[in-house]
């Protein structure tokens, strides 16, 4: 998709005062905030809460729009019956994420193409038309980046309604994306400066290439049955570290909470990758050891959803690589796919 | 660490196990689990200051027992590890082949949980100096402080039970945490439903315990939540003389009980 | 502003200590009405969680109570339970859960006196700390508290 972006620069101080400004103004300012050695998204209250040292959060902000607790509705129960009280979701704050790499920015496509491909999911959309994402190009990776092996880039727009670029004196190119980047530029017009000629390009990250995505998708047409599965995935000891820190997962379970007579009914987030993700009630679990979750995994992000929703369930991030306590690394295992015969 | 790979390979190659779990080389630096079948793939294993996994977890997973009698590289914590599993019926000696390792990296050979017992029992085992240093912070902080750093550690945890995953002792089936008649600790990662979880789980491994630590290297939150089984360790070594993991046959001391058990707070 | 009345919760072992405080009623021996009693077939069978629930549902302290060890109604369940509370307790403290509110004793059936001053001293303590705010102002989504994102 070809956008044409709007240039602008944003001085550094103007950074700080913007960010202040979107939290006086009752905006929830989502960003990346230290915490001991973790550096990781959280709603800050000022500009100085946030830091800009670091490559990667260490999960992602698909929170904004798919918190790891929703509540759907709550209820009292009584001699006569439950009353049900829905939750209201037309009038949620505005949220902008300050600082998402590009990364993150388009893991909300993925999300998108889950929870509105027969049934509009109306929280997430809604929770997604009140979030304003801020983008934040990257001029440094690591190993375990690969966001141009899946269509992606260090520098893309794709999924920003305004992208960052830090500039070499500081201060950063501020590229207006969407039309909802059109408006934030509008309501904020004067933190800004006009932009001269600015190339963003020497200030990307070199992102090496491993694989050719298209080329894992056509070959992994016919591959439930390999042995590959139970070979990558013995080391697995089948957490959800994942799937919670991954941009584009969005399993949830439902559960109930009361107090007494009251309670609440929640979405939470959920692991493909747990033992008993599938178990039936009949107590049949078709995917009883590990080797079939870890298939479920990889299938599901670069087959599955592919061929129905026409998008990559897979951003290039490498959270899932960097969090795993097993060392499971996606770059290693899909480049060992190509290799491998079925 | 030759040693060590030539008695694996004569293991594979004379067919005595089916596998040799040990670590490899993993990414960016970062040591993994192996499990080789093949005898001319044992050069595969190392063991470096990275190798912090306890590869014990890997003896009750299913798709692992298949491959037939299973040879385990094991250091200190993963010893320990086997003989708890031991004294909770988990297998019995023939099951296995424990490939000692000491602190240096050096082979140690262990023809069965006696050996393993008596190596042991012939080190000083105590907690690292780092923990330790942290556990007299803890402690020496006020009441409302010790309340506030653990809420603060608690809000980052977003229940992926990685911690759960990770210990070798955790190898219930169905985790008490799943099961839902009635749903006795809460999903959702809010403020309570990680505290509860957290303190539920220092419970379970009360008593089982080896110190490995591996539950807090795997959390991707850097919670330091291995402090809470292990100031345990302190108190039930102290009051009721019980370091688990010592010998293959031991009591698990919270199902167990002395007569003149001593406490301070009971009126 | 009315004096701040407590409430606590009981968990007692019904040989012993649950016939105990029948004794203290029946002897008319006055004991605070600020405490709600369960009644267990034994200490042994309560399980450390229950206490962490009675926090969570609004108690301000808890009192534990059960035969004097060697007179388990099934001889051993207070010795399990004995051990059970000395690392849950550990635990508790270590955490920053408070523990002053938690008050464990052995009453037996005829320690109709004792239960009273048990209840009545608990009672008395927990007043003096005042209600267990802190535990009961935890982010709890069941409590309807707004949950922010991320």
């Amino acid at each position: 998709m070809i956008m044409t972006t709007e240039n602008k620069i944003l001085k550094k101080e103007s950074f700080s005062t913007l960010i202040d400004k979107l939290i006086s103004d009752q905006k929830k300012v989502l960003g990346p905030v230290k915490n001991g050695d973790l550096v990781d998204y959280a709603l800050v209250n000022a500009a100085s809460d946030l830091t800009d040292d670091y490559i990667l959060t260490v999960s992602s902000a698909k929170s904004a729009a798919f918190p790891k607790i929703e509540k759907l509705l709550s209820f009292t129960n009584s001699k006569e019956g439950s009353t049900v009280t829905d939750v209201d979701f037309n009038n949620l704050p505005e949220l902008v994420i300050v600082g998402a790499r590009p990364c993150d920015a388009n893991g909300f496509a993925a999300l998108n193409a889950i929870f509105t491909w027969d049934y509009k999911d109306v929280i997430f959309t809604k929770r997604l038309e009140k979030t304003t994402v801020i983008g934040m190009s990257c001029s440094k990776c690591d190993d375990y980046c690969f966001c141009t092996s899946v269509g992606g880039n260090p520098g893309s727009t794709e999924g920003s309604d305004i992208l960052l670029t830090r500039m070499g004196d500081g201060n950063y190119l501020a590229e207006i994306v969407t039309e909802k980047g059109s408006k934030f530029y509008e309501a904020y017009s004067m933190f800004f400066e006009p932009a001269g000629d600015q190339a963003k390009d020497s200030m990307l990250a070199n992102v090496p290439v491993k694989f050719d995505h298209k080329e894992i998708v056509s070959k992994l047409d016919g591959f439930f049955e390999s042995e590959v599965w139970a070979e990558q995935s013995m080391r697995c000891i089948g957490c959800g570290a994942c799937a919670y820190v991954c941009p584009t997962c969005a399993c949830f379970d439902i559960q109930d909470e009361n107090k007494g007579k009251n309670g609440v009914r929640l979405r939470l987030w959920d692991s493909c990758g747990l033992s008993l993700f599938t178990l039936h009630t009949s107590g049949h679990n078709p995917r009883e050891v590990q080797s079939q979750r870890w298939r479920q995994r990889i299938l599901h992000k670069f087959s599955y959803m592919p061929d129905r929703l026409n998008v990559l369930g897979c951003v290039g991030c490498g959270r899932c690589s960097r969090a795993c306590p097993a060392d499971m690394n996606i770059i290693e295992h899909l480049s060992n796919l190509m290799e491998v015969k079925k | 660490m030759d040693d060590l790979r030539k008695k694996a390979k004569e293991l594979l190659t004379e067919n005595k196990v089916g596998v040799v779990i040990g670590y490899g080389q993993g990414s960016s630096g970062r040591a993994r689990a192996v499990f080789i079948k093949d005898p001319d793939k044992t050069d595969q294993l190392i063991f470096n200051d990275k190798c912090v996994q306890d590869l014990a977890l890997y003896l009750s997973k299913a798709e692992v027992k298949k491959m037939g009698k299973m040879a385990i590289v094991a250091t200190v914590p993963v010893m320990r590890a086997i003989l708890v599993l031991a004294s909770e019926h988990q297998f019995v000696s023939d099951d296995l082949v424990v490939l000692g390792l000491s602190e240096e990296g050096k082979y140690v050979p262990l023809d069965d949980f006696k050996a393993v017992e008596e190596y042991l029992g012939a080190l000083n085992i105590v907690l690292s100096e780092e923990d330790r240093a942290m556990i007299e912070k803890i402690n020496a902080m006020s009441l409302e402080e010790r309340w506030n750093f653990w809420q603060k550690e608690f809000s980052k945890c977003i229940k992926c039970y990685a911690c759960r995953a990770a210990c070798p002792l955790c190898y219930c089936h169905r985790c008490t945490v799943e099961s839902n008649q009635p749903q006795w600790i809460p999903v959702a990662a809010d403020a309570m439903g990680n505290m509860e979880w957290h303190i539920m789980r220092a419970m379970h491994i009360a008593g089982r315990c080896i110190s490995c630590g591996y539950c807090a290297e795997a959390c991707p939150m850097d919670i330091p939540l291995h402090l809470m089984t292990y100031t345990l360790i302190d108190e039930i070594k102290n009051d009721f003389g019980a370091l688990a993991g010592m010998k293959a046959d031991s009591e698990f001391a919270l199902s167990h009980f002395k007569l003149d058990d001593k406490e301070s707070f009971i009126i | 502003m009315a004096e701040f009345e407590p409430k606590i919760v009981a968990f007692v072992c019904n040989w012993c200590t649950y016939a105990g405080a029948d004794l203290t009623g029946t002897s008319r021996i006055k004991y605070s009405p600020s405490v709600k009693i369960i009644r267990f077939p034994c200490t042994g069978r309560i399980d450390f969680m229950l206490l962490l629930k009675a926090f969570a549902n609004g108690a301000d302290g808890i009192i534990v109570s059960g035969c004097h060890p060697n007179d388990c109604h099934y001889t051993s369940g207070n010795f399990h339970a004995r051990r059970r509370w000395i690392v849950f307790r550990r635990l508790l403290d270590f955490v920053g859960v408070d523990v002053r509110r938690i008050q464990f004793s052995w009453v037996s059936a005829a320690e109709g006196s004792k239960w009273a001053d048990v209840v009545n001293n608990t009672v008395a303590e927990i007043r003096k700390l005042g209600p267990y705010e802190a535990y009961q102002n935890l982010n709890n989504i069941a409590q309807e508290k707004e949950v922010s994102n991320g």
